[in-house]
């Protein structure tokens, strides 16, 4: 095998981040304006990343619209995360996100405004006022196109910051040396199809979601869990894979996400017999209850034979109520959307959706700061030097087993920031590069290898349609304990296809076929770190619902999965209920 | 020398804004021409030459070829600016469409002042 | 259904040139992109560029049938067969539908796309009027996908020294909000022959713009703060 330091060109970077969507563009910036020598590598033009397709707001508790405060914002995200998330982690997002929402105002966000000039807020799924009263305002938003103006704004302050991308370059594997520090990772220019190390003191993971191991998803095409794939090739494991969030409203067949939003404007949704059968799962928050719990009402509605459309296969989701203006006004996205991929114009006709995936939970193990934390010589969040991740790679863990709308965004400025911070603190003092290991572009160049030379075998568009559908047939909304234990024997087997995938294109230049595949090494990783780990998990909390134990089980199941590759191996480590200076959230029956 | 991009000239609002109140100019005297046409009955010679013997026609005439002139100068220069990428060609070209255009004002002048 | 698309591996090929496709549709394909997935499974050699693929990423726009479009808000049955798909007209081809956009981005870098407010940050957020946050509408929900400025002549002729319509929209993005403070400089830097007053109105730009802006009406902004300033 190749010797990098003859064969492969090596560049030297104080760091560098995988990623420029929101986390690695907010944790660019960060180290840009620190005055860091610091690379951004990216599959995409930095504002195609995924957060551009994020559309209701993001949650801060800035009470422009009444009273509230972070203690609420608090509850209703552990309470969301069904108890599973990290309540010390919890307390450090919803009390920094005011204070970045307030930034990215500055920097030159267009936010909505309110007639006294402050951000317009909106409601949104299970925030609460006092503790799960009643609906507040707490999502900051720029009409319904809030990711994009946030991604535009945050790539135009790095453009002012002058931070230097790599764009459509593709991380390819990390670099680890025998100590276990991370040196980087080595990456390929898709418009050569040259391999390059970067050669970096400090490495941050915000690669995004990997939404694309399932076939009907919101995700975007270059969602495909590189951050994990790479992390866990790496021997990092992968934390609470077996969550899975169901957005409530993707539309029918396309999948396409509607915003939350709709219903916080005052939409909801309707069954076969127009009615408002939130009404009765939900009988406090009603359509604007938690996404897990809402995407299985629809769910259930749909299997006893009340779902909407042609096949019953879908429920309605009603807004025309609200009127052309503040439709126009609030959610002009969303009626672009439903008139080109559902065929109705929302002003007056229900839009057909269906539950469809939209978000990880889980993904690489970390602390608050952002840095990459993993079971060692007894402790369970032993850090990895010179590792971190943030946005939706990461796994902090802030969402547990069930996000809150909104909360994605404030994930992503609140760690990518931290994570910056953590990186700068760390640099300061760890002066100096250690030296690459020599077998520092191995794994890269024998997987590339590996595809050149591959002859009879299986196009790996083929393998990737069987991994989505095994995906969707065997680890949807509901769980049955036959179903997945026969997924995780075939995602196994596809498992084993993934290596001996093929592609008949060989191009250097600008070889998507190449990408595909690389993805799907990255992709499969997941799926079989979701498959396995929901297979283990014998109870029901959060977007995890299993038809085998229907309850939520604190006693045996109150931690955090980790999941290694080597071996499909599970090991757990405790949810911290010790927040950094609140009262503990005990958890509790959890209703909306 | 290296080949950079210059930002900002700091001209071409003046050309820009040149060019519309040129063309204003240009309509006015157009439809004032038409009514004179429609309005003075059957041209001669002498109606014709009566006409542009007052005072008044002559300005009137000669704002119009000096507005067609500027305007003809901005989109000529912009045609050169567009296809011609050689700067001493471009340069060249623009000054032989300026002397061009100042011969046929001084020409407009001397057929209005003729007589 | 039949496609006619631009094939060009400057790895193998010579020159470019057509590839005729016959692809067998399911009924979920509605867009021209799942098409163009389809095409993909069938040759993997087919490359172009793609994420969202609900027209917010600005990925996949190309000249479809003639005109710049993304491919994942065209409607297939709004298409006429064959399908004619070319990469965007008017930059440098890399790869089949890809294009080299250095250029197209150089002239959106060029009009400093940032907030420029040099005043010492307020505690809480800068306030701005719904008013004034409404003349932000039509200009922030670019997505940068270039349909406009490559269907521009000027462009075509000046891609190095004219910003292009997508561009000049930012630029007057900048402008137009209250919480910027550079305007003068904004116009300082505009105020060229090339740069600004290139745009002769054609309004190719408005027709292609798959968001529904107006950047011809931007421009026209702008030179209006021009005079407004001079005169």
């Amino acid at each position: 095998m190749a010797n990098v330091g003859r064969n492969t060109p090596v560049r030297k970077f104080d760091a560098v981040v995988v990623g420029a969507g929101g986390a690695g563009l907010r944790a660019a910036l960060q180290l840009s304006e620190a005055g860091l020598k610091c690379a951004v590598l990216s599959k995409v033009f930095p504002t195609r990343s995924h957060t551009v397709a994020a559309q209701g707001g993001v949650g801060a508790s800035l009470g422009n619209m009444g009273e509230d405060n972070w203690n609420w914002h608090m509850y209703d995200t552990v309470k969301g995360s069904d108890w599973l998330g990290d309540q010390d982690a919890i307390e450090f997002m919803v009390r920094t996100a005011p204070e970045v929402v307030i930034e990215l105002e500055h920097f030159g966000m267009p936010f909505d405004r309110n007639e006294d000039g402050t951000i317009y807020q909106r409601p949104f799924g299970g925030h609460s006022m006092n503790f799960g009263e009643k609906p507040v305002q707490r999502s900051c938003c720029a009409a319904d196109r809030t990711g994009h103006a946030m991604l535009h704004a945050l790539y135009q302050r790095n453009v002012r910051a002058n931070t230097q991308f790599f764009v459509e370059w593709m991380a390819l594997d990390l670099i680890r040396d025998p100590s276990g520090q991370v040196l980087g990772v080595t990456a390929l220019e898709m418009e050569t199809g040259e391999v390059m190390v970067f050669h970096a003191r400090a490495t941050l993971f915000a690669t995004g979601g990997a939404g694309r191991i399932y076939t009907s998803t919101t995700n975007a095409f270059i969602n495909t869990g590189d951050g994990l794939g790479m992390a866990a090739r790496a021997g990092i494991p992968l934390e609470d894979m077996e969550f899975w969030q169901f957005h409530p409203t993707g539309v029918a067949g396309a999948g396409v996400l509607i915003t939350e939003g709709v219903r916080g404007e005052g939409g909801y949704l309707l069954n076969k017999n127009g009615e408002r059968f939130m009404e009765r799962y939900a009988p406090n928050l009603k359509d604007l209850a938690s996404r897990d719990v809402v995407s299985r009402a629809m769910a259930t509605e749909i299997k006893e034979g009340r779902g909407a459309g042609k096949e019953g296969d879908c429920v309605l989701l009603k807004l025309d109520h609200l009127g052309a203006e503040v439709i126009d006004k609030r959610l002009p996205g969303i009626r672009e959307i439903a008139k080109k991929f559902a065929n109705v114009d929302p002003v007056k006709d229900p839009i057909p959706v269906v539950p469809t995936v939209h978000y990880q939970m889980g993904g690489i193990p970390t602390n608050y700061h952002g840095e990459v934390v993993v079971p060692k010589n007894g402790n369970a969040n032993s850090v990895v030097p010179g590792f971190y991740a943030a946005g939706e790679c990461g796994c902090a863990s802030v969402h547990g087993a069930n996000r809150l709308g909104t909360n994605s965004l404030t994930d992503l400025l609140v760690f990518g920031k931290a994570s910056g911070d953590s990186i700068i603190r760390f640099l300061k003092e760890n002066p100096g590069l250690k030296d690459l290991p020599k077998d520092a572009g191995d794994r890269s160049l024998s997987r590339l290898a590996r595809l050149e030379s591959q002859t009879n075998g299986e196009s790996y568009a083929e393998v990737a349609k069987d991994m989505r559908r095994t995906m969707q047939m065997h680890c949807g909304v509901f769980r049955f304990p036959d179903t997945l234990a026969e997924g995780v024997k075939k995602i196994r087997e596809i498992s084993d296809r993934v290596t001996r995938t093929e592609i008949k294109d060989k191009s250097k230049v600008f070889n998507t076929a190449r990408i595909e595949a690389l993805e799907l090494d990255n992709l499969i990783e997941v799926a079989r770190a979701t498959m396995v780990s929901a297979d283990a998990r014998t109870e029901s909390r959060g977007a995890h619902d299993r038809s085998d134990h229907h309850e939520r089980d604190d006693v045996n199941w109150l931690k955090h999965t980790l999941w290694y590759k080597e071996g499909d191996r599970l090991d757990y480590k405790p949810v911290n209920l010790k927040p950094l200076t609140a009262e503990s959230i005990e958890p509790k029956v959890r209703t909306y | 020398m290296v080949n950079r991009i210059v930002v900002g000239a700091h001209y071409g609002l003046k050309d820009w804004l040149a060019q519309r109140i040129s063309a204003v100019v240009m309509a006015a005297y157009t439809i004032l021409f038409g009514i004179v046409w429609v309005s003075g009955g059957p041209f001669s010679y002498n109606s014709w030459k009566s006409l542009f013997s007052q005072g008044w026609m002559r300005f009137a005439t000669l704002l119009f070829v000096l507005s067609m002139l500027y305007h003809a100068w901005v989109g000529v220069r912009d045609i050169w600016m567009d296809y011609v990428k050689n700067t001493g060609l471009r340069l060249l070209l623009e000054v032989v469409t300026v002397l061009w255009l100042v011969g046929c004002g001084g020409w407009a002048v001397q057929v209005l002042w003729r007589s | 259904m039949q496609f006619r698309v631009y094939r060009y591996d400057p790895d193998k090929d010579d020159k470019p040139y057509m590839k005729d496709y016959e692809v067998e549709l399911e009924p979920t394909d509605q867009m021209l992109l799942d098409a163009l997935v389809r095409i993909k499974e069938q040759d993997d050699s087919l490359s172009l560029r793609r994420s969202c693929r609900e027209g917010v990423c600005g990925s996949d726009a190309m000249n479809i049938n003639g005109k710049n479009g993304l491919a994942c808000t065209t409607k297939l049955s709004e298409l006429k067969q064959p399908v004619e798909l070319k990469p965007l007209p008017g930059l440098p081809v890399i790869r089949d539908l890809i294009v080299d956009m250095t250029q197209f981005f150089k002239q959106y870098h060029s009009i400093k796309p940032y907030l420029v407010n040099n005043d010492p940050p307020p505690e809480k957020e800068r306030l701005q009027s719904p008013e004034d946050r409404e003349e932000l509408n039509g200009l922030y929900e670019c997505i940068l996908c270039a349909c406009c400025s490559t269907s521009c002549p000027s462009f075509w002729w000046n891609p190095d020294k004219f910003v292009g319509p997508a561009g000049l929209l930012h630029a007057y993005r900048f402008l137009a909000d209250t919480r910027d403070q550079a305007a003068a400089e904004r116009l300082d830097n505009l105020e060229d022959p090339y740069r600004l007053f290139r745009c002769h109105s054609i309004m190719n730009c408005v027709d292609v713009c798959p968001k529904g802006l107006n950047p011809t009406e931007a421009i026209g902004k702008i030179k209006t703060m021009m005079v407004k300033r001079a005169v």
